[in-house]
């Protein structure tokens, strides 16, 4: 079968029929349950015994949700499709259900969610199902809405099929860009030829203006990295422009040397006047 | 949907600056009675905006709640109780949302607000930024004229 994405856009695709499809099969719900566990393994939400608010970005039937619930925390579960919220609603799903477009931005107030778990959802946000549609765009109001609305030092994770490497990199480039830092976590490298392959993008959200936060997450990150069988992290810091080594620049006496060179080698050089190298007034 | 819910909903209509709290049109509320949970509810309380949770309490028709809280209160039991009940047990069921700036209905049906937003409305629409590359066209427009004479001569 082939991928869903190339099929439909997921308000579509996800009727009421596959809608029912999706949450009958025990396989499914099976594979849910693990990677959600995952995900919630991912989060590394303190272990204080104290429930959080966590986001439940395509929540769908709330597959992902019972697994929140499960470990007691309250949950808010946004999905495009109706379809498959009427069956979230059917099989009493604790969280709320919100119906909407994450490729819209997240309406939410900042700074107040602790963590978001997302389960098959983000590369649903790299097609263009419409003309209005422009995949970057999308990616961009996702995750810049998505960092807004997370708590300081919160978490969230994205467990996608990627269906390249370079869609890979286009959806982390997006999250980079919006302010998070994190990385790729490959689960089953072995398993790359078939279709379930699957990673989760872990990013966490550090602001950048507090570097101890920022060093203590790292140190999350390489603990972590020890776990998984591939992981390979993306930097969120562009490198930094070369300076100059010298302020002052390259004067007169530099200049005069290089022309003589050029004439020496038969090129045609301007004389040298009192206006060669001539320093700009401070104004300019 | 709950009070909780409602308390983070903000409307992302494009140009609105200031999309919080959705003002609630109430045609039905139901109640769920939900665990309680006071370690929940002192790691929510900091987050929660009051007045708006107020606001919205007494529109679902729980007047109970105190006109202002500070985490002192947190202490007492009674207090802790109210504010359980209204931010997780009132339900809206069926209603709307309205975002306070524009007016804008969103619909709540079997407790699911519908927050889809027509595409004239997303702040990030399909269609390219305007600024930028209408200041690069005309600067380039301006320049194509000497270039032609230029070739003339």
């Amino acid at each position: 079968m082939s991928r869903p994405e190339v099929q439909a856009p997921p308000e579509i695709f996800y009727n009421d029929e596959e809608a029912r499809k999706y949450t009958s099969s025990s396989r499914i719900i099976q594979i849910q349950a693990k990677l959600s566990e995952r995900a919630l393994e991912l989060l590394a939400l303190p272990d204080d015994g104290v429930p959080r608010l966590l986001l439940d970005i395509g929540c769908g039937s709330g597959l992902s949700g019972e697994t929140l619930s499960e470990n007691g925390h309250q949950w808010i579960g946004l999905d495009i499709s109706q379809s498959m919220l009427s069956v979230a609603l059917e099989r009493e799903a604790e969280g709320d259900l919100i119906l909407g477009d994450m490729g819209q931005g997240l309406g939410f107030r900042p700074g107040v969610i602790d963590g978001a778990i997302s389960i098959s959802a983000v590369q649903w946000l790299c097609n263009a199902d419409k003309s209005s549609h422009e995949p970057r765009l999308r990616l961009k109001a996702f995750f810049g809405s998505l960092y807004r609305c997370l708590a300081r030092g919160a978490r969230a994770v994205f467990q996608v099929y990627p269906e390249s490497v370079a869609q890979r990199e286009l959806i982390l480039s997006f999250a980079m860009r919006a302010g998070f830092a994190g990385g790729v976590v490959v689960d089953f490298p072995h398993r790359i030829p078939c279709a379930h392959l699957w990673s989760t993008v872990l990013t966490t959200a550090t602001p950048k203006a507090i570097g101890a936060d920022e060093e203590s997450c790292s140190e999350d990150e390489t603990s972590e990295d020890e776990e998984n069988e591939t992981v390979c992290i993306s930097d969120r810091h562009r490198p930094r422009k070369k300076q100059k080594i010298t302020k002052k620049g390259k004067g007169r006496e530099w200049v005069l040397r290089k022309k003589e060179q050029m004439r020496k080698r038969g090129n045609v050089v301007p004389p040298n006047t009192k206006y060669t190298a001539r320093k700009r007034k401070a104004r300019f | 949907m709950r009070l909780l819910t409602h308390n983070m909903l903000s409307s992302n209509i494009k140009g609105v600056t200031n999309g919080f709290p959705l003002r609630i049109e109430v045609q039905k509320v139901i109640e769920k009675p939900v665990d309680f949970n006071p370690d929940f509810l002192r790691h929510m309380f900091p987050m929660i905006d009051w007045n708006a949770l107020v606001e919205a309490s007494r529109t679902m028709g729980y007047p109970d709640l105190p006109d202002s809280a500070d985490a002192a209160m947190l202490d007492s039991d009674d207090f802790l109780q109210r504010f359980h009940h209204s931010l997780l047990e009132l339900h809206l069921e069926e209603g709307a949302l309205l975002c306070p700036e524009t007016g804008r209905r969103f619909p709540v049906t079997k407790g699911i607000p519908n927050m889809l937003l027509h595409e004239d409305e997303v702040e990030v629409s399909g269609a390219r930024a305007p600024g930028k590359l209408s200041g690069i066209a005309l600067f380039v427009l301006s320049l194509l004229p000497l270039h032609f004479f230029s070739h003339l001569q």
